[in-house]
């Protein structure tokens, strides 16, 4: 009985926040999500599932189809896919170089990684205005790949260098032996074993590119606008609450389908060394 | 360790250039005497002083520290129970619960800020309050909770949970034992976590967007504010005031810590924006 108490004084107070500031608002969301517009804040509109047919681009007779909003919704994922493919293209490469040097380097260089994501994200993206600007380029797509990749490039490189760490290389010894050429070598011996770290690092780069809204804002004009930006709409200039719940809640749960089937793969453990 | 071939390096460090160059040029413009600074007109240190007048500054670095700092104490208290728990007792709700942990981590910000927003405002049909201080401070102990949680987890997770029961054997009492043994244990980790969680907050600029309110500022709100504006010489100097200041704070803190772990776990989130 009193390790019992113990267990909920240690675990209670966490998860009762938790319950109350993350999955409140989630189901807050998804009612609001299906109400119809009216004051800000006012509940008790008449239940509708027009804010999801709208997403979809229909009206709410289904009498007209005007993809617009749609062609966002694409956009944010064709964007964050572009975006996590050239943080592959830099970053796996490099965390094969990191690994490879002696510790002290390897520390330093690691530090030198990281250091530039502790700088403000809000600056890390104003910088690029500063570079940009001055040849015309803000706002533009470009603007947007490079502020997005520059963005969430480490963390893609930290979870495939821990991969890279790893690396048993006697395989690799023992495909040259059997007569392997280097690149058959590496697809068969050294790709598999960075796989976990590569699928974790393009979940850490792939969801925050596709719920961004600041890098588009900035960077990007309305004809780059993403998911982010029609929410922030939404709850700022537009005013309709309920079709932002709507857009909000079809985030979150393309993240969370996708949390959870990286936990049925990855189990406990994946899930806790996600960060 | 395995040989690297030259071009690898040469590409790497291309790489190391990519993330260098927009945190160079923001400095270096912070001293351009230039108003609208696409070239260089001379060195000057006027945008400093600009700065340091400017009274909307003051109160947003004011209103960064009174959200960080209190919010840094309350999920570092809620983060290390909650980690200890998890390592400590076996449960069926185990999985679960990690999941609704890294919930937090990983949605988009805007989700978590238009959520809160709507919390917010639903709670205020029964009980009349504004946006300000407090909404942002609960909204960043929420995304705080789960970095402290899993930093102390992680911390704790290559002991062994007999050592509280030898403790406890050799006749100290539960809290004695959580006292003496675990905590000291998890020390590292909650420090790390507190840190984190500190930088976290300092940085968040979503979530404080949409649960602040209009009569509130922190600094991150601020340079948003001005930069929809334009390019502001000043705004530069503060970034680069800000960058210095991270810089100092890292290097130091991996010095005394030695190790770059801790930094290289918490580099891996964005809360700032997504």
């Amino acid at each position: 009985m009193l390790s019992f108490r113990r267990f909920l004084a240690s675990l209670g107070p966490g998860t009762v926040w938790l319950v109350i500031f993350v999955v409140g608002p989630a189901l807050i969301l998804l009612a609001y999500s299906f109400l119809t517009r009216t004051d800000v804040g006012q509940l008790g509109a008449p239940v509708t599932l027009e804010n999801w047919q709208r997403i979809f681009g229909y009206d709410a007779l289904f009498q007209e189809w005007v993809p617009d909003n749609l062609r966002v919704l694409l956009r944010s994922v064709l964007v964050a896919a572009v975006s996590t493919f050239v943080c592959v293209l830099l970053g796996y490469p490099l965390a094969f170089y990191i690994a490879a040097q002696p510790p002290r380097r390897k520390n330093v260089l690691l530090l030198l990684l990281i250091l530039p994501f502790w700088v403000n994200f809000l600056i890390r993206v104003y910088a690029w205005i500063i570079i940009l600007r001055p040849f015309g380029l803000v706002p533009s797509t470009l603007a947007v790949f490079l502020g997005m990749t520059y963005a969430y490039l480490p963390f893609f490189v930290l979870p495939v260098y821990s991969s890279v760490e790893k690396v048993d290389w006697r395989l690799v010894e023992a495909a040259e032996d059997l007569g392997a050429t280097p690149v058959r070598a590496f697809w068969a011996a050294i790709f598999p074993q960075t796989l976990p770290g590569l699928i974790a690092g393009v979940i850490l780069t792939f969801i925050p590119a596709l719920g961004t809204f600041i890098v588009s804002d900035l960077l990007g004009g309305s004809k780059t606008a993403l998911i982010g930006n029609l929410v922030q709409d939404q709850f700022g200039q537009a005013g309709d609450w309920p079709y932002g719940a709507a857009l909000s809640f079809l985030l979150l749960g393309a993240v969370l389908l996708g949390l959870w089937l990286y936990a049925r793969l990855a189990g406990q453990k994946g899930l806790e060394e996600l960060i | 360790m395995r040989r690297t071939s030259p071009a690898l390096a040469a590409y790497s460090w291309l790489v190391y250039g990519f993330l260098y160059l927009p945190i160079l040029v923001l400095i270096v413009f912070s001293f351009n005497n230039s108003r609208f600074g696409a070239t260089w007109q001379g060195f000057t240190l006027k945008w400093y002083g600009v700065l340091f007048g400017r009274s909307d500054v003051r109160e947003a670095l004011l209103g960064t520290l009174l959200v960080a700092i209190p919010s840094t104490l309350v999920s570092t208290v809620l983060g290390t129970l909650l980690g200890f728990g998890l390592w400590r007792y076996s449960f069926r709700w185990r999985t679960p619960l990690t999941f609704l942990m890294v919930i937090p981590i990983v949605i988009p910000d805007v989700v978590m800020g238009v959520g809160l927003l709507m919390l917010y405002a639903l709670v205020r049909t029964v009980v009349p309050f504004s946006n300000g201080l407090l909404t942002v401070l609960l909204a960043h102990v929420t995304f705080q909770v789960s970095y402290v949680a899993l930093t102390v987890r992680a911390r704790l997770a290559g002991y062994d949970r007999s050592l509280e029961e030898a403790a406890r054997d050799l006749g100290a009492s539960d809290l004695q034992a959580f006292l003496r043994v675990t905590l000291p244990l998890a020390l590292p980790g909650v420090l790390t976590g507190a840190l984190l969680a500190f930088t976290l907050s300092l940085d968040d600029f979503v979530v404080t967007y949409f649960t602040s309110g209009s009569g509130f500022r922190t600094l991150p709100v601020l340079i948003y504010t001005n930069v929809k504006r334009g390019i502001t010489p000043d705004i530069n100097a503060l970034s680069a005031l800000l960058v210095g200041v991270t810089a100092l704070v890292l290097v130091l803190a991996s010095v005394i810590s030695g190790r770059s772990s801790a930094f290289r776990r918490s580099a891996r989130r964005g809360r700032e924006d997504s």
